[in-house]
């Protein structure tokens, strides 16, 4: 099918270069041969660490077991994924998942917006550049580390968080050990590590605004607020929704690391969500559950995927920008 | 650099103009501090007295000169081997996605090639969906990588994003004339790659070094799951054994003068732990953010 579609095309692609009508398909392949040779080496990346790995996923139809290998095991249907849409966990896991992700993406989603906003009103070429380069810094720095700041922090006997409550007599408070924290912790430590860095991006949409547009604006007497609302706001709408439909396809895998880091036995209640289940299932159980965990772990691709096709259509229609 | 350039002011400003003006570098600065503050706490702290540490007179700036922590951290074993591991990972990591990343974007940066769209599609999907986390595992239990180097760095050996970026970088600087008069000339694309795409690339080549390198430094995940020999461990997997699950082995340390001094110094440490963790990255990042900003540019506005 592959095939048949390029020999279509290829009319078409090259009627801008007469030069290569006469040239069958054959014969281009064989000129790019040097071409292909490279292309191999990623290539055969690809298909053992992306695809092979989907193919080993049919394990979730199956009940896996090391003897008789990926192929060898006996076929199940659906009974993995029906044993977790029954189970009490299932209810749980899915809001969790949810909550936390949607909570993230509204947290991250303005500060970088209003931080690149203001940075382009400031007109000190010195504070800007020294506001980008200290509010950068975070991204560089490791989730492990990140989650090592926050437990410093939060310490409930040296933490300078308890230190600060307790001048007003309040506390100290075991932030990290308590369900109703986690999910402020989590949002916002995520809030602080991304902003600067996600500015970059509306900065650049800002930077290919026209001065002409500012400088007509002020002939006409609009204030300052005003051209920020109807020129710079209008400038960076397609960049935030690209931005916007891409969290939004990853709202099921995003941010599992900091999650598993930031949890323990005290805080399940909230913490615990599809992929550190799938995580303990395959590998903190005692007798691990192969076949269970890929079925849930497929189970969240699969939503992945939807969700990204709902947002993109979403946005393609409302916005008049999409990712494809 | 990604500077936003100034929006023209009015020759004369209004007095709520200034008003916003005012309230928008103070926020600024608000924003700023409050991103500043954690790294400055934590900083002080590992420079401060640790009895100071612990009972809280630390707020801004280091309370008693001591680099004790800093002495102790480079006797404790694991940290010294997790720190030259996730050094030879990073570099290692780097060097072999950089070129894996070059390999594939500049073919398909090529107009004209039979399949591009197809391979491209073939990349581009497995942003999108992935096998998981279990049959990842498999392949690399099948492979017989687990623990061994090697489950460090070749699964993370091609970030489609920044293959995509990679292959943007060269549709808008390699002309294709420029394909075609080293054609004429009896160029072959091996000998056009290394003569003359390579030595235009040298920003794209930065910046990929540097995201593979920083990605390879900041991870631990794939060492949690794929390795179980401590030696091959990166300094992250110790830093979470130290920081986040308070496992802090004394056999680790060679004397017991050492061991009793450490035990006073084991809540400080971690502070100087982040500390010295942090560093490595944010030392390379300036020297390379002019490229590193321009092609994350190329690529997240073309492409």
């Amino acid at each position: 099918m592959a095939t048949e579609t390029l020999v279509r095309r290829t009319p078409v692609r090259s009627g801008a270069r007469p030069a290569r009508n006469k040239v069958g398909l054959g014969t281009r392949m064989r000129r790019n041969w040097q071409l292909y040779a490279m292309l191999a080496i990623p290539l055969v990346w690809l298909a053992i660490f992306a695809y092979w790995p989907m193919y080993g996923a049919i394990i979730a139809f199956k009940d896996y077991n090391v003897i008789d290998g990926i192929l060898g095991s006996r076929w199940v249907g659906f009974k993995h994924f029906e044993r977790f849409v029954e189970s009490y966990q299932f209810g749980r896991l899915i809001k969790n998942t949810l909550v936390l992700q949607v909570y993230e993406l509204f947290a991250t989603f303005w500060p970088p917006i209003l931080l690149a906003l203001g940075l382009n009103m400031a007109r000190r070429k010195w504070y800007r550049r020294s506001v980008q380069l200290i509010t950068y810094a975070p991204h560089f720095i490791s989730t492990v580390v990140v989650v090592g700041i926050i437990v410093v922090l939060v310490d409930p006997n040296t933490g300078v968080l308890n230190q600060f409550l307790g001048i007003f007599g309040v506390g100290p408070i075991d932030v990290l050990n308590n369900p109703d924290y986690f999910r402020h912790l989590y949002v916002w430590s995520s809030s602080w590590q991304t902003m600067g860095f996600s500015a970059i991006i509306y900065l650049a949409a800002l930077t290919s605004v026209s001065p002409e547009l500012h400088e007509a604006a002020i002939v006409d007497g609009a204030s300052r607020l005003r051209r920020v609302w109807h020129i710079d706001l209008p400038a960076i709408r397609p960049v935030a929704v690209i931005l916007l439909i891409l969290n939004i396809g990853t709202i099921m895998t995003a941010g599992f690391e900091k999650v598993l880091l930031l949890q323990n036995t005290l805080n399940l209640q909230t913490s615990e969500v599809l992929d550190t289940y799938v995580y303990k299932l395959g590998f903190a159980s005692e007798v691990p559950q192969f076949s269970y965990a890929a079925a849930i772990g497929l189970f969240r691709s699969v939503i992945g995927l939807v969700l990204l096709v709902i947002a993109n259509t979403l946005a393609r229609k409302f916005a008049k920008s999409s990712l494809w | 650099m990604a500077m936003a350039t100034a929006t023209p002011a009015p020759v004369q400003e209004t007095r709520s103009d200034r008003i916003v003006m005012i309230c928008n570098y103070t926020a600024l600065g608000l924003f700023t501090l409050a991103v500043l503050y954690p790294l400055i706490y934590v900083l002080s702290a590992s420079l401060s007295d640790p009895k100071n540490v612990v009972s809280g007179k630390v707020w801004l700036w280091p309370v008693g000169w001591s680099i004790e922590s800093f002495k102790a951290v480079f006797d404790y074993d694991s940290i010294v081997s997790g720190f030259s591991n996730s050094v030879l990972y990073a570099v290692g990591g780097s060097v072999l996605a950089t070129v894996l990343t070059l390999f594939a974007a500049y073919p398909l940066s090529r107009k004209g090639l039979p399949g591009k769209g197809l391979i491209m599609a073939l990349f581009v999907f497995t942003m999108m969906f992935s096998g998981g986390l279990i049959p990842s595992y498999l392949v690399a239990d099948q492979l017989g990588i687990l623990n061994t180097r090697w489950a460090i760095i070749l699964p993370a050996a091609l970030a489609v994003w920044n293959m995509i970026i990679t292959r943007t970088f060269f549709q808008s600087t390699i002309p294709e004339e420029l394909v075609e008069a080293a054609k004429v000339d009896g160029c072959t694309d091996f000998g056009f790659f290394w003569r003359i795409v390579l030595p235009l690339s040298k920003p794209i080549i930065a910046v990929n070094l540097l995201f593979y390198a920083v990605a390879q430094w900041n991870s631990w995940f794939s060492a949690l799951i794929y390795l179980t020999n401590e030696h091959l461990f990166p300094l992250q997997l110790v830093l979470r054994q130290i920081l986040l699950q308070n496992q802090f082995d004394p056999s680790q340390v060679r004397d017991t003068a050492e061991l009793i001094r450490m035990k006073e110094l084991q809540e400080q440490l971690k502070y100087s732990l982040i500390v010295i963790a942090t560093i490595p990255p944010l030392l390379v990042y300036p020297f390379v953010q002019k490229h590193f900003v321009k092609g994350a540019m190329v690529g997240s506005l073309k492409g």
